[in-house]
């Protein structure tokens, strides 16, 4: 074996090693916590349960406060959908036109894009305007917030790719006559799918983990998203940790899903996303 | 007949690529963004219960930048920014160059240091308060097997903020070693080799071409961990809920005390004060971190 097959495996192993050792470790934690019963995940040990509880924790974490968690993944569900809906088809619309026609618009246009991918929104206000409009601790108001605070990202990414699509396409449509709505609905959107792919995947997992928005806009225990279940288990006394991990092990598996699944596009979206901001 | 391109009309182009376009967007982005923004330069300077407001002038500042507890929670969030923002270059730099390097299972270790940025914010903070747990945590756990002794990681107030910000680096590090990957991709190979030619070694090529060429990856690492980090809010809750004390108070954790107990006034103004501290840093700084290249 030459000195640099040697190294090689070295290095590898030891980039392995180590890679497991600090991020895998903690979420095989969050596993084996989750199979035990409650006095032993109390321990906090990093071990194998002495009995594994799968389908009784599984059953209690699902049972928990009337079956909060199920309420919770519906709410998640819908408010994931529909607000990326919205950001795909409202943010390729404002993509769409602000890269094929320059005007006097473009320049506040651009200005509002990275103001919204910067600034902090402004929380009680917010509210205070929800509450006036009828949509405080609604789903469709948090929908609504959802959609424009993620929007700069998305026309950012909508417009970038349009770049990329020819304009004779356009004029070809048009001198068939197609008007401004079946030119980008029946023409122009279906072209969009690669980016719209990254616009979904990247912005879903994004919403779906989203923590602090649910927490001013949507509180209340009653139309709780996913995120704030884990508080459910969470007391000053008396914290279930098996409960408690098996809950931030049911919420992983979402993300797990599409991180299989879209590895590329999420890495391209947060790529693209970035760079070009 | 209509035309477009160059020749085209301004009519034609109005019609191919309406205004109307940007209607939905501009109404959801306008009301519930721009209008709450504006409104709360406005009510930064009221007691406000919602309902009613009277007019307190700059009151509300003043008392931001007096109250110690409020002042703790501006300069920790400078602090919290820094370090993670830093952090996150150095090492995101480090895992771009050798995750771009001809390693064993390359793709499995990206997978492995990606994955924690597509995880719950909530339940990744709740799972390291655990591992730091003083006596019964993991990590001590792992020190005390080395024959020493860790710290109170979240109630010491000393290592506290650090703490939170070593989570933060730990979740969000994959993000920035992606963007270097894509950085470092970018780089001709032929670079290297020619300066393979010249004899340069391997620090060498690292600082006279990657460190330069890969200038791009760094400045969005650095602008984009400094908004996250000037912003963060969730981590900071799960974790430490501020304490101890206000040792890990940040602006956007008494934004959120403040509303909750009822000062919508002072609540405002903490918003408006992180919104000027976003916009102070982040803006000059892009602009000289982007001038600068196109100098060089």
């Amino acid at each position: 074996m030459t000195a640099k097959t040697l190294k090689y495996y070295v290095t590898g192993i030891l980039a392995l090693a180590l890679a497991f050792f600090v991020f895998v470790v903690p979420f095989l934690f969050i596993i084996v916590n989750a199979l035990k019963d409650k006095p032993e995940a109390a321990l906090l040990h990093f071990s194998w349960p002495t009995e594994t509880h799968l389908w009784e924790n599984l059953v209690a974490v699902v049972e928990a406060r009337d079956y909060m968690l199920i309420t919770a993944f519906i709410n998640s569900i819908i408010l994931t959908v529909v607000a990326v809906t919205g950001l795909v088809v409202f943010g390729a619309m404002v993509g769409f036109v602000l890269q094929r026609r320059p005007s006097r618009w473009s320049g506040l246009i651009n200005f509002m894009v990275l103001a919204g991918l910067i600034m902090p929104p402004a929380v009680v206000p917010t509210i205070w305007l929800l509450q006036w409009l009828g949509l405080f601790k609604t789903l469709s108001g948090l929908i609504l917030i959802e959609i424009a605070y993620s929007l700069s990202f998305s026309v950012l990414l909508f417009r970038a790719f349009i770049a990329t699509i020819p304009r004779e396409l356009d004029e070809a449509a048009i001198l068939e006559g197609a008007g401004p709505f079946t030119l980008f609905f029946r023409i122009v959107l279906p072209l969009l799918k690669p980016v719209a792919v990254t616009v979904i995947v990247v912005q879903s997992v994004a919403i779906f983990n989203d923590f602090t928005n649910p927490l001013y806009y949507l509180p209340g225990a009653k139309n709780a998203t996913v995120q704030l279940t884990i508080f459910n288990f969470q007391s000053m006394f008396n914290t279930s940790y098996n409960l408690l991990f098996m809950n931030i092990l049911i919420i992983t598996i979402p993300p797990l899903i599409m991180f299989l699944f879209f590895n590329r596009q999420i890495v391209e979206g947060m790529t693209a996303g970035a760079v070009k901001g | 007949m209509m035309t477009l391109g160059k020749k085209g009309s301004r009519r034609g182009l109005a019609a191919a690529y309406p205004t109307w376009f940007y209607l939905p967007a501009a109404i959801v982005f306008g009301v519930l963004f721009l209008f709450p923004t504006f409104a709360s330069l406005f009510f930064s300077l009221t007691r406000w219960t919602l309902f009613q407001y009277s007019f307190i002038g700059l009151d509300n500042f003043r008392q931001f930048f007096s109250e110690p507890f409020l002042v703790w929670g501006l300069v920790n969030t400078l602090i919290y920014a820094v370090v993670t923002s830093g952090s996150k270059v150095v090492l995101g730099m480090l895992l771009g160059i050798l995750l771009t390097s001809n390693v064993m299972v390359r793709g499995l270790l990206r997978a492995i240091v990606f994955f924690p940025v597509l995880v719950s914010t909530i339940g990744v903070g709740i799972t390291f308060t655990m591992l730091m747990h003083p006596t019964n945590g993991l990590i001590n756990d792992v020190i005390a097997v080395l024959g020493m002794k860790g710290p109170a990681w979240l109630t010491d107030p000393r290592f506290a903020l650090l703490s939170v910000a070593f989570v933060d680096v730990w979740k969000g590090v994959g993000l920035a070693t992606v963007i270097y990957i894509a950085g470092i991709v970018s780089i001709p190979s032929e670079y290297y080799e020619a300066a393979k030619m010249d004899g340069a070694n391997a620090l060498q090529r690292f600082w006279n071409i990657t460190l330069p060429l890969a200038r791009p990856a760094t400045v969005t690492v650095i602008i984009l961990s400094l908004i996250g980090g000037l912003r963060s809010f969730d981590l900071i809750w799960a974790m430490t809920k501020g304490g101890p004390g206000f040792t890990t108070d940040v602006v956007a954790s008494v934004i959120y005390k403040q509303y909750q107990a009822g000062f919508y006034g002072l609540s405002t103004a903490g918003n408006v004060v992180l919104f000027v501290l976003v916009a102070a840093i982040v803006v000059p700084l892009s602009f000289v971190l982007n001038r600068k290249e196109v100098e060089a």
